[in-house]
């Protein structure tokens, strides 16, 4: 077996060491009921290539966003990831350490999760960032949390704008603790709407900006609104790339930032792994979750990294740990970091004006549909549409003309049945615009001749 | 007469000088890359966009954000750089208790790579990816069979998350038959995470004792297990590297009081193959896919961490469910019953398709050999120390090996101090002080995947050292490490005035 | 000076009462890199947790030795939480409390007491 370096021989000799007349010998401590001496009913081991081969038959029953027309988005993002990112990340030195605990051996790893936290505040226009979370809706619910222990309050606001899923995570982790989760309807424009719900017990606000709907909003009014409550504003972002166009939530007056890092440096699969960002006010540093690196000099005065302040977390605070977090998404940190550093603040607002422009020239493009509607007031590279049918429907028979047509509303959340979610990127090409309309267009004529049909 | 030849034999010198830049030979001293003047440079070529940001009126980001650019060629050259500061499981044994540190197969690296996982979204139309379902029911089947239990959440990202899930099961499991609960029971002996986990979910934590051999103690779990208690979290086998051997007995009782048992499944890899946990009664237990099924702990991550979960807790799974039908496989995002949702989509896919590469790279009879071959390993290591060091408990050990520091007393060298020391020696140092239960604990675990000859080249160089303790060679280990990139860190110094990112001003 | 078993020292002015660490616990503690004291105003009850004091590796509750209302914190441990470590029984006081009962400091151990507490540890 090739990745066992034990042979019979070594086994033996080994077991003559410790003492033992077999490996048996070794598990006497389980109990004899659950012992169990055959092999469980699973197939027996195969070679490489068997296993490549059986996994690429797997990989070709699916679509991949090269294929053809792409259009979804919905908190996750089809971009172009440069090669030296992918390079970087599987070197031995990055790939196969541990997290950073000695670090004389790990300055590798902790350096560049001093960029990563530099970048990250950088980006948001906060004060101070994290290490990195699992993805941004876990870290939209230790938002949460962090700002019942800043405030002292039970009660969290949520905007019509934010990622349903976001949403139900936020519900599922925040209600065991006692946290009042108030969500509002689902609202294309309405982040302003949760102004009237803040009151005296609100720990938090939280919207989104692009919010699900693609809308970018203003938020400083909000945080004005939530501040003059005691409250904190907690603001979502799950397009990173829009932080090269659009206003900071820093320099609108957000208390937190949460964003999924994914659109930088992370490819999409399937859903995860991604990066979760978590940047704060200086102020509330140490009532942040998660791995924080903070520089200092060795023992020779040279400058080095530690991970610090690490009292907050569980293997020293346990039971009362600002989170039960463990981990960090070291290596999705670290490509962010090298895409990053490779666009730069130059390349990253490039990036940006051109997923905008993309979307702009995709919703003139879709606009022009009889039947269709863009509700989406402004966006950066997402916008909703409605249609005449259910958008489930509609992106299914676009799968048969070789579109990935968007998310249809009712795949993440309840109601809006005819909405549909569609997204632009670099990677979207003119002809890709241009194919889809044709085809939507055409679908659309379709259905509704079937509909008619059905009328008569 | 030809008079350009050289010395081409090396001459010896008295003293050997400190560089003049701080470099050592191949290790460069390199900044940050905020310190590298790529203000104004980018290295990505890209279109220009056809169409302004007019539209977005005062939106628009006029402020400088401060990121630096870099070419690609002076990227590489960075990240390399830093990479070669880094220890890590490819160049040597890495021997840190409870975290496994095994090797990486470059095939999972490859596969999870085929754009066919790697480039489809989430959300994009079910039809279009049933071979992403099918990975994740694959994965499903054989968690399930290993460890004989009747479900799977596969959402959770990570271990602790993986409690959290599990407890969050629980919880619901006894909300929907009216009999909230108060408590939560964990050994001394736990990972930090699990009174982390139960208090998070609301739960008051209390610990239970610990025998003399470093297992439960049963007298103290029965006294204190009663109608208010919601379920027991034990790790087995446990974090001293032993497996809890009344363990069908802890379940019995816990079961009795109508509590849960959750099993924190850190440490499978040593029965994998072996035990089924839902034979010694398990109701739910979290699989760190980075530890048994050897996908890349990358530096702190990602990892993933799916829960297996018994017949009573398997309705209050969270969503997304995977639902088998005529037309192929389904993921249904609001299956009643569920107790919410542990993130957005569903899941660590990319974890999930590097261990189906693995389980299937090792197949029924290799995943057993693999539990073996740890618990040999470590006892193998157990056994080699044991003349020179202390161990903790008598008896065979599992996947991991646990010493404390009493063969140290009166040396004046800490447990802090030989690990620092064994970083000169060309190794990673074991998990110190961790667990708690001991003193100053040593907990070493080298994995299935080290050779004798590696196994050998480590019990030398730890018992050289163990030899220089005890003859009193302090000065080897006080400052230690002293052929590190890096000598020791002052930690107190970042924890008392938190510099937590760069700025120009800070930029000495 | 009066001391608790859990290395907590009051000294009693009059109704009120100055309580921080014992040189023995910032011993234990190590370097000292954060102290989080009371908001002015609690009120506390003896054995209360009041404060939180910190080391690289460690984090410790401070439990209350007496009852009765925070009339002072000690702010410059804030900025400067090494005095907890330089001078823990005289300038790295926690905090001042209007004690509510004096008798409470009466009970407590000593400094012979606490002295022979600690060598029986």
């Amino acid at each position: 077996m090739r990745y066992l370096p034990l042979t019979p021989t070594d086994r033996t000799e080994m077991l003559a060491v410790i003492g033992a007349s077999s490996v048996d010998d070794l598990f006497v401590d389980v109990p004899a009921a659950a012992r169990r001496s055959g092999l469980v009913d699973l197939p027996m081991h195969e070679g490489e290539m068997e296993v490549e081969h059986d996994l690429r038959l797997l990989a070709a029953q699916n679509r991949a966003g090269w294929q053809g027309p792409f259009f979804c988005g919905a908190g996750a993002y089809r971009h172009h990831v440069p090669a030296s990112v992918d390079h970087i990340i599987q070197r031995s030195e990055f790939l196969t350490s541990y997290t950073p605990y000695q670090p004389e051996i790990a300055q590798g790893t902790l350096q560049y999760l001093f960029e990563f936290q530099t970048q990250v505040a950088a980006l948001t226009g906060m004060d101070v960032a994290n290490a990195s979370m699992y993805d941004g809706s876990t870290a939209a619910a230790e938002a949460v949390m962090m700002a019942t222990r800043v405030t002292r309050r039970k009660k969290a606001v949520l905007s019509g704008g934010v990622h349903p899923h976001y949403v139900g995570t936020i519900h599922t982790m925040a209600s065991v603790a006692g946290v009042d989760v108030v969500a509002q309807a689902f609202a294309v424009d309405g982040e302003a709407a949760v102004i009237a719900a803040i009151d005296a017990d609100t720990a938090c606000v939280v919207v989104q900006t692009p919010n699900v709907f693609g809308t970018a909003t203003d938020v400083t009014k909000i945080a004005e609104a939530a501040q003059a409550a005691g409250a904190l504003l907690v603001v979502v972002v799950t397009e990173v790339v829009s932080l090269g166009l659009l206003k900071s939530p820093g320099s609108m007056g957000a208390d937190i930032v949460v964003a999924e890092g994914q659109s930088i440096g992370n490819a999409l699969n399937f859903g995860g792994p991604y990066v979760g960002l978590f940047a704060t006010r200086e102020k509330y540093v140490r009532q942040m979750p998660g791995r924080l690196c903070g520089e200092t000099v060795d023992a020779d005065g040279r400058r080095g990294f530690v991970l610090t302040l690490s009292t907050r977390e569980q293997h020293i605070r346990r039971d009362k740990a600002t989170s039960n977090i463990c981990t960090n998404s070291g290596l999705c940190a670290l490509a962010f970091t090298i895409h990053m550093s490779l666009l730069g603040e130059k390349g990253l607002r490039q990036l940006a004006a051109l997923n905008h422009s993309k979307a702009r020239q995709l919703a003139t493009a879709l606009g022009q549909i009889p039947g269709v509607e863009i509700l989406t007031p402004r966006f950066f590279n997402e916008f909703a549409i409605r249609l005449p049918h259910a958008a489930q429907g509609v992106v299914e028979a676009l799968v048969r003309m070789g579109i990935i047509g968007g998310v249809p509303f009712s795949r993440i959340g309840a109601g809006m049945d005819n909405v549909l979610l569609v997204a632009a990127t670099e990677t979207t090409s003119e002809k890709d615009i241009t194919l889809f309309a044709r085809d939507l267009k055409g679908a659309l004529t379709q259905f509704n001749a079937d509909t008619n049909g059905e009328a008569a | 007469m030809q008079t350009v030849g050289r010395p081409t034999q090396p001459q010896a010198v008295s003293s050997i000088p400190e560089t003049l830049t701080g470099a050592r030979g191949l290790l460069q001293d390199e900044v940050l890359i905020f310190e590298l003047g790529g203000w104004d440079k980018t290295g990505v070529d890209l279109a220009k966009p056809e169409l302004d940001a007019s539209d977005l009126g005062d939106l628009v980001r006029t402020e400088p954000i401060g990121l630096p650019g870099l070419s690609e060629p002076e990227t590489l050259r960075h990240y390399v750089r830093l990479s070669q500061k880094n220890h890590a499981i490819d160049l040597a044994l890495y021997p840190l208790g409870s975290c496994t540190m095994k090797h990486n197969p470059r095939l999972n690296e490859k596969v999870a790579r085929l754009p066919g996982f790697a480039d489809v979204h989430p959300l994009q139309p079910q039809s279009t990816v049933q071979g992403a379902i099918a990975v994740m029911d694959q994965v499903a089947h054989w968690l399930k069979t290993l460890t004989g239990m009747a479900a799977v959440a596969l959402s959770p990202k990570a271990g602790a998350h993986g409690e959290l899930c599990g407890l969050l099961a629980i919880r619901a499991a006894h909300v929907a038959r009216g009999d909230a609960r108060k408590r939560v029971l964990v050994p001394t002996s736990a990972h930090g995470t699990n009174p982390a986990t139960a208090a998070f979910v609301g739960y008051a934590v209390e610990e239970i004792a610990q025998t003399e051999d470093g297992r439960v103690d049963l007298a103290d779990l029965e006294a204190k297990l009663g109608p208010d208690v919601a379920a027991i979290m034990v790790t087995n086998p446990n974090t001293c590297g032993l497996f809890e051997r009344d363990i069908i007995e802890i379940a019995r009782l816990t079961h009795a009081a109508g509590a849960y048992f959750y099993c924190d499944g850190a440490n499978f890899n040593a029965i994998v193959g072996r035990v089924r946990p839902a034979d010694l009664g398990v109701d739910a237990m979290h699989i760190n896919l980075h530890k048994t099924f050897s996908t890349p702990h990358g530096g702190g991550g990602p990892g993933a961490g799916p829960v297996v979960l018994s017949e009573a807790l398997a309705p209050f799974a969270p969503a997304p469910w995977i639902v088998t039908g005529l037309d192929g496989y389904t993921l249904d995002e609001n299956p009643d019953g569920a107790f919410g949702r542990m993130c957005a989509f569903h899941g660590q896919m990319g974890m999930f398709v590097r261990a189906l590469a693995y389980m299937k790279s090792h197949g029924a009879d290799g995943l057993r050999q693999v539990a073996e071959d740890a618990v040999l390993n470590a006892n193998y290591i157990k056994a080699r120390l044991s003349p020179l060091m202390s161990s903790a408990f008598s008896g065979p050990c599992m996947h991991e090996a646990l010493f404390t520091d009493a063969w140290l007393e009166g040396s004046g060298i800490t447990t802090l101090d030989f690990a620092k020391a064994m970083i000169d020696e060309g190794f990673h140092p074991m998990t110190m002080y961790f667990p708690l239960v001991v003193h100053g604990a040593m907990l070493i675990e080298p994995t299935e995947t080290e050779s004798r000859i590696e196994l050998d080249r480590f019990c030398d160089a730890v018992l050289r050292l163990a030899l220089a303790a005890r003859a009193g060679d302090a000065d080897r280990f006080k400052g230690a490490p002293f052929h590190a990139p890096l000598r020791r860190l002052d930690e107190t110094r970042a924890a008392r005035n938190p510099v937590l990112k760069w700025t120009p001003a800070s930029a000495g | 000076m009066r001391f608790t078993e859990d290395h907590e020292w009051v000294e009693l002015n009059g109704d009120i009462a100055t309580v921080g660490i014992t040189a023995y616990a910032a011993g234990q503690l190590g370097d000292v890199v954060f102290v989080e004291t009371p908001d002015v105003g609690k009120t506390l009850k003896a054995g209360d947790a009041f404060a939180v004091v910190e080391s690289v590796k460690a984090a410790s509750d401070v439990y209350a030795p007496v009852s009765g209302e925070v009339v002072e914190a000690n702010g410059d441990l804030a900025g400067s939480p090494e005095m907890v470590n330089q001078d823990p029984e005289k300038d790295a006081w926690f905090a001042k409390v209007k004690v509510s009962d004096p008798g409470e400091v009466e009970k407590l151990m000593d400094r012979a007491a606490y002295e022979k507490f600690l060598e029986g540890l």
